[in-house]
């Protein structure tokens, strides 16, 4: 039954064993016992990787003013071992102005291994963090009377200015998740949390050193090891400039006090965004030091969401401002010409429908039903393009227009180098076939020809419209970031986009919105000597109306495209209009003239109210 | 059968159990060597169920039970059912990869609540069964190519799974089931060749760019020559049992390649490794005229060989200089020891080896080790918790713990050989193998002999999945050999 065959093969196999259990004796006897290399460490010599941290990159405004910088902080670490019984905890609470029940607590989150999982008694274990200078000195003068307290320097960020705060962004400490998914950082380290330190991280951190040093058993350093030939020199994070004006920054965040609301303006020829406000904003100087961890929980639970960048974040009804859009759409795909007049009485009245306007003289032609913000104009003209046999079904022609505008940079998301854009809502004939279960015309769908609605649009996307225009219908998709370091800016930072609208259907839309603003809706934004083109929006919603507007200027090489929004406002004239005419002349001219001045005062104190409920 | 089920715990392998037990204790104190955390003062803390020390004992105990509950199935519920726990755990491992969490790219845990399991480590269990029951079939060749086929499927199968499972160091450890392969009738030269060839590359590599004294020949081209004669000349003894070729060709070879030497170093320079694949040219002749004239079709096996190391030796090289991108070669290098990579993958094996060395004869003492203290080795309870060994209990600690250790295997060995049905054996000799698989890598790579593989050291290193499957697979093979008839 049994096969002897193979029988004598279990001594080359046992000899095998054997054999390399003797080959290892051996090596632990060479280097236990015999070897010279590892005597030294006999003396318990050992290698300490110490990591060397680089210095974040700074953070310029486009006129190379300085606005983010690092500044020192200082943490105190202690080694379990090393204070045992000998500390004085009364004195060190004073010293450090923390209550008994403090201490205790911070002592038993660092010894929890849920909180510290990499602790040990042996080594440096964080016990406060972030002093300030100050807080540092007087700490310093003490520390003699507190065995195994240490301090350690780091780095953390501070800011010359007062304003950009949610563009800015934040670091704090990396989260465990990260920490898991990126072998780059360990536990304690900074990382960009939101805004530009966020989706910048990368350029911004730099890349750490090593210094290979010797350490005794007691964890003293000895030096460096065989002289730093092991050691590699920590890279300085890359420096960012930004497009953003920091003056056009405060100016904007200053006019918007007190409301709710959004302000972008982009320099058409380079999409570079020149201010981007949110508000509420907050100052960024608030989330730095100890008090960092109060300040943003209260942050946080506002109600009226500061910390939400709603130029990126916040989807509303673009209103009329979109008529554009509209306007460009119908030129390009011949559903009318400049002169095409569309009748209006008191608003577009068509098959037991009716959508209102205000009195104005009709019918109108194009330039002047910009100018006047007709509605009815808008909603002929898309209703023709809807009902057009040109495209056959109705959701042929509502994919048609679709296109247009995710040409124009609606519908998905720019790219904008913030984290957290959403893309707002174009919708598109499945959609409504969903909807209305496949039975609906353009009369149906008729509110959003006047941009109202399914569809919603981010300030962002909106100032991009306003942008577009200026350019004649080619736009750079909008970013924070002028220029990094030594470095190039992302292609599509640098490649224009064109939208499906031509050169040729820009120029009526450009007169319809000067005529605005000479004779129309906007007539508040008129600059004196600088041709300024506008279009007022008054959007619709549940509580009272939004207040909107884009506008550019010179109405030739334009320097600056924005959009203003403000939250139940009411009419875009109302507010919108004077604060992107403030802005307008803040930028162009370099500051504001003494009766401006007056207005942007007033402007500030304005209160919009908005009740309790959140936002 | 059915009188012996009451007895079965005394005719159960005493040694075995010791130098399990005993190898369990010291893994034990080995990690709480290894923890960082503790005082001497608190005792209890051991056993926290919050340490990892706690949470070792705790496995411990659940392998024990388990273990014992593994006494009580008998034999024939292995054989009969070898194919469905197989196919089971190959599931298992399967799906593993799509709901386990990526834990730095390795999708191998399936976390239950704060414990988790790693499925790779019972699929050697099952992998044994499977084995050992498709061999023991009547009538069950080896020899026969189909039934060599049906066995590398039961091994790559799970080997595949678990490298998808980014866990290649636990895939490799599949590899081991050829020593049993071995033991039962497969050809020496598959070892042999696989023995060669990470010879010809780890000399011929690591030594290429060291050069002779005085002349300009790699000591790592001439050595892998001379290997390349000496296997050669030992296949044509063992594997031909032809002794005067082989001594003649040894001789031969021995005495040219010294004299070239010679009147290279002494009379004039000139490149010596023209010399030795000359010998090498005239062993492959000589081999096959033999051959020829002996109609012996070993030899001319052997002078095959000759040939394939030859052209596998300079396929490496070039592959190697000439095809491999920089930071490949960097991580070759560097598992050669060619490169010192302080800041990289050289740094655990460099500061293992330092803890280690700084252990002396006798050791710094139990809890008192220094250098894993202070955390200078990474995964010092883990797969380098032989460094906490080395460094606490010294030489003499280490070499007793090595000693235990092969005992055991040697001890199963022995139960292996003496089973009276190709089952038993197979089951045998796969634990065996496991075993000394681990063991040859895990203290290689601690030791800085062998290359860094992430695999555990049985009974040592931290981990509730590797302890309790080790345990899995001993105790059901104690109970075949238990109920051997005698």
């Amino acid at each position: 039954m049994n096969d002897y065959t193979y029988e004598h093969r279990k001594y080359i196999l046992g000899a095998a064993i054997i054999i390399v259990f003797l080959v290892y004796i051996v090596r632990l006897f060479s280097l236990q016992i015999l070897s010279d290399e590892y005597k030294s460490a006999a003396d318990s010599n050992a290698f300490y990787k110490k990591t060397i941290y680089p210095s974040r990159g700074l953070i310029y405004d486009r006129n190379g003013e300085l606005l983010v910088y690092n500044q020192p902080a200082y943490d105190i670490m202690f080694v379990p071992r090393e204070i045992k019984d000998k500390l004085d905890t009364l004195e060190l609470c004073s010293a450090l102005n923390i209550t008994r029940e403090d201490f205790e607590k911070r002592m038993a989150d660092v010894r929890n291994p849920r909180y510290n999982p990499g602790y040990s008694p042996y080594t440096q274990q964080l016990f406060m963090n972030q002093l300030s200078a100050e807080e540092f000195a007087m700490f310093q003068e003490k520390l003699f009377r507190f065995p195994g307290f240490y301090i350690q320097k780091r780095s953390i960020r501070q800011y010359s200015c007062d304003a950009a705060g949610v563009i800015l962004g934040d670091i704090g400490e990396v989260s465990p998740k990260k920490l898991k998914e990126d072998n780059y950082y360990v536990r304690g380290d900074y990382i960009g949390t939101q805004g530009l330190e966020a989706s910048y991280e990368k350029v911004l951190r730099g890349k750490k050193g090593v210094e290979m040093l010797l350490r005794d058993a007691h964890g003293r350093i000895q030096g460096k090891y065989r002289n730093g030939e092991f050691d590699t020199v920590p890279e300085r994070g890359k420096d960012l400039t930004l497009g953003i004006d920091i003056e056009l920054q405060r100016l904007g965040e200053r006019l918007l006090q007190n409301k709710i609301g959004s302000i972008v303006a982009i320099e058409p020829e380079t999409g570079e965004i020149l201010c981007m406000v949110s508000s509420p904003s907050y100052d960024p100087h608030i989330l730095v030091g100890r008090q960092r961890g109060a300040n943003h929980k209260k942050l946080a639970n506002d109600k009226r969401k500061p910390l939400l960048n709603r130029a990126i974040m916040g989807t509303y009804p673009p209103g009329s401002t979109f008529k554009t859009s509209q306007a460009l759409t119908f030129l390009e795909e011949g559903i009318i010409t400049e002169n095409t007049p569309f009748p209006c009485h008191g608003g577009f009245v068509h098959a037991g429908l009716r959508v209102g306007c205000h009195p104005h003289p009709a019918p109108l032609p194009l330039i002047p039903a910009i100018a006047t913000s007709c509605n009815g104009y808008f909603c002929w003209g898309l209703l023709r393009m809807l009902s057009s046999n040109k495209y056959g079904k109705v959701q042929k022609a509502m994919n048609v227009w679709r296109d247009y505008m995710v040409s124009m940079g609606f519908g998905y998301k720019l790219g904008v180098d913030l984290p957290g854009e959403v893309r707002g809502m174009i919708p598109n004939a499945q959609f409504y076939d969903k909807a209305y279960r496949a039975s609906w015309n353009g009369l149906t769908v008729i509110s959003i020809a006047i941009g109202q609605g399914e569809v919603t649009l981010t300030p962002l996307q909106i100032a991009n419209l306003c942008a577009t225009i200026a350019n004649r219908g080619k736009y750079i998709p909008p970013h924070v970031v002028k220029n990094v370091e030594n470095d190039t800016l992302a292609s599509q930072y640098l490649t224009p986009r064109t939208t499906m609208a031509s050169s040729k259907a820009y120029e009526p839309v450009v007169a319809g919105m000067r005529q605005a603003v000479l004779a129309g809706t906007c007539r508040a934004a008129n600059l004196p000597d600088i041709e300024v083109c506008g279009k007022t929006g008054t959007a619709q919603n549940k509580g009272k109306d939004h207040s909107a507007f884009i506008g550019f200027a010179p109405m030739k090489e334009p320097k600056i495209a924005l959009a203003v929004y403000v939250e139940n406002g009411g009419f875009g004239a109302t507010y919108a209009v004077p604060i992107g005419a403030l802005l307008m002349e803040q930028y162009l001219k370099g500051g504001l003239s003494e009766s401006s001045k007056i207005k942007a005062d007033e402007m500030q104190k304005r209160i919009i109210y908005y009740g309790e409920t959140e936002r | 059968m059915e009188k012996r089920r009451g007895n079965i715990l005394q005719t159960i392998d005493k040694p075995a159990i010791i130098l399990y037990l005993a190898l369990g204790i010291m893994g034990w104190l080995a990690i709480c060597g290894a923890g960082n955390s503790y005082l001497k003062s608190d005792i209890l803390e051991f056993f926290a169920l919050t340490e990892r020390t706690g949470k070792q004992a705790m496995w411990m105990g659940i392998s024990f039970i388990a273990g014992t509950v593994l006494m009580f199935i008998d034999k024939r519920s292995y054989e009969f059912s070898a194919k469905f726990i197989y196919a089971a755990l190959i599931v298992l491992g399967i799906i593993t990869i799509f709901i386990s969490k990526d834990i730095k790219g390795s999708r191998s845990w399936i976390t239950i609540g704060s414990f988790g399991i790693q499925p790779a480590e019972f699929m050697k269990f099952g992998t044994t069964l499977a084995l050992a029951s498709l061999m023991g079939r009547y009538g069950f060749k080896l020899t026969d190519y189909k039934n060599f086929l049906k066995c590398l499927g039961i091994i790559f199968l799970p080997l595949i799974v678990i490298i998808c499972q980014n866990e290649t160091g636990s895939a490799l450890v599949y590899l081991s089931f050829f020593i049993v392969l071995y033991r039962e009738g497969m050809t020496g030269i598959v070892l042999l060749s696989a023995i060669s060839a990470v010879v010809y590359f780890v000399v011929g590599i690591g030594y290429e760019p060291v050069m002779f004294e005085q002349l300009p020949v790699s000591v790592g081209h001439y050595a892998v020559t001379a290997i390349i004669q000496i296997f050669a000349a030992g296949m044509t003894l063992f594997w031909c049992r032809d002794r005067r070729a082989a001594y003649t060709m040894l001789a031969a070879n021995v005495i040219f390649s010294l004299a070239a030497y010679w009147v290279a170093v002494y009379l004039f320079a000139f490149n010596i490794l023209i010399v030795q694949y000359a010998l090498l040219v005239i062993d492959i002749v000589y081999l096959l005229l033999r051959a020829r004239i002996g109609r012996e079709g070993k030899l001319a096996w052997t002078a095959m060989f000759i040939v394939v190391s030859i052209i596998f030796f300079h396929s490496c090289d070039y592959v190697f200089n000439n095809v491999m991108k920089a930071h490949q070669k960097v991580r070759i290098e560097v598992l050669l020891g060619l490169k010192e990579d302080l800041a990289g993958a050289g740094y655990n094996v460099h500061q293992s080896k330092i803890a280690i060395g700084s252990g002396g004869l006798m050791g710094k003492g139990f809890l008192d080790g220094t250098q894993t203290k202070l955390k200078y080795v990474p995964e010092q309870d883990t797969d380098f918790i032989f460094c906490t060994i080395g460094e606490e209990q010294g030489f003499m600690g280490s070499t007793f713990v090595l000693a235990v250790f092969v005992a055991f295997i040697l001890r199963l060995q022995v139960l292996a050989e003496r089973q009276n049905d190709i089952f038993g054996r197979v089951c045998g000799y796969s634990l065996v193998s496991i075993f000394f698989f681990h063991f040859f890598i895990n203290i290689g790579m601690v030791l800085g002999i062998t290359p860094v593989i992430g695999i555990p050291l049985p009974f040592f290193s931290y981990g509730g999945s590797s302890f309790l499957g080790f345990s899995m697979l001993l105790f059901s093979f104690l109970r075949i050999d238990a109920e051997r008839e005698k």
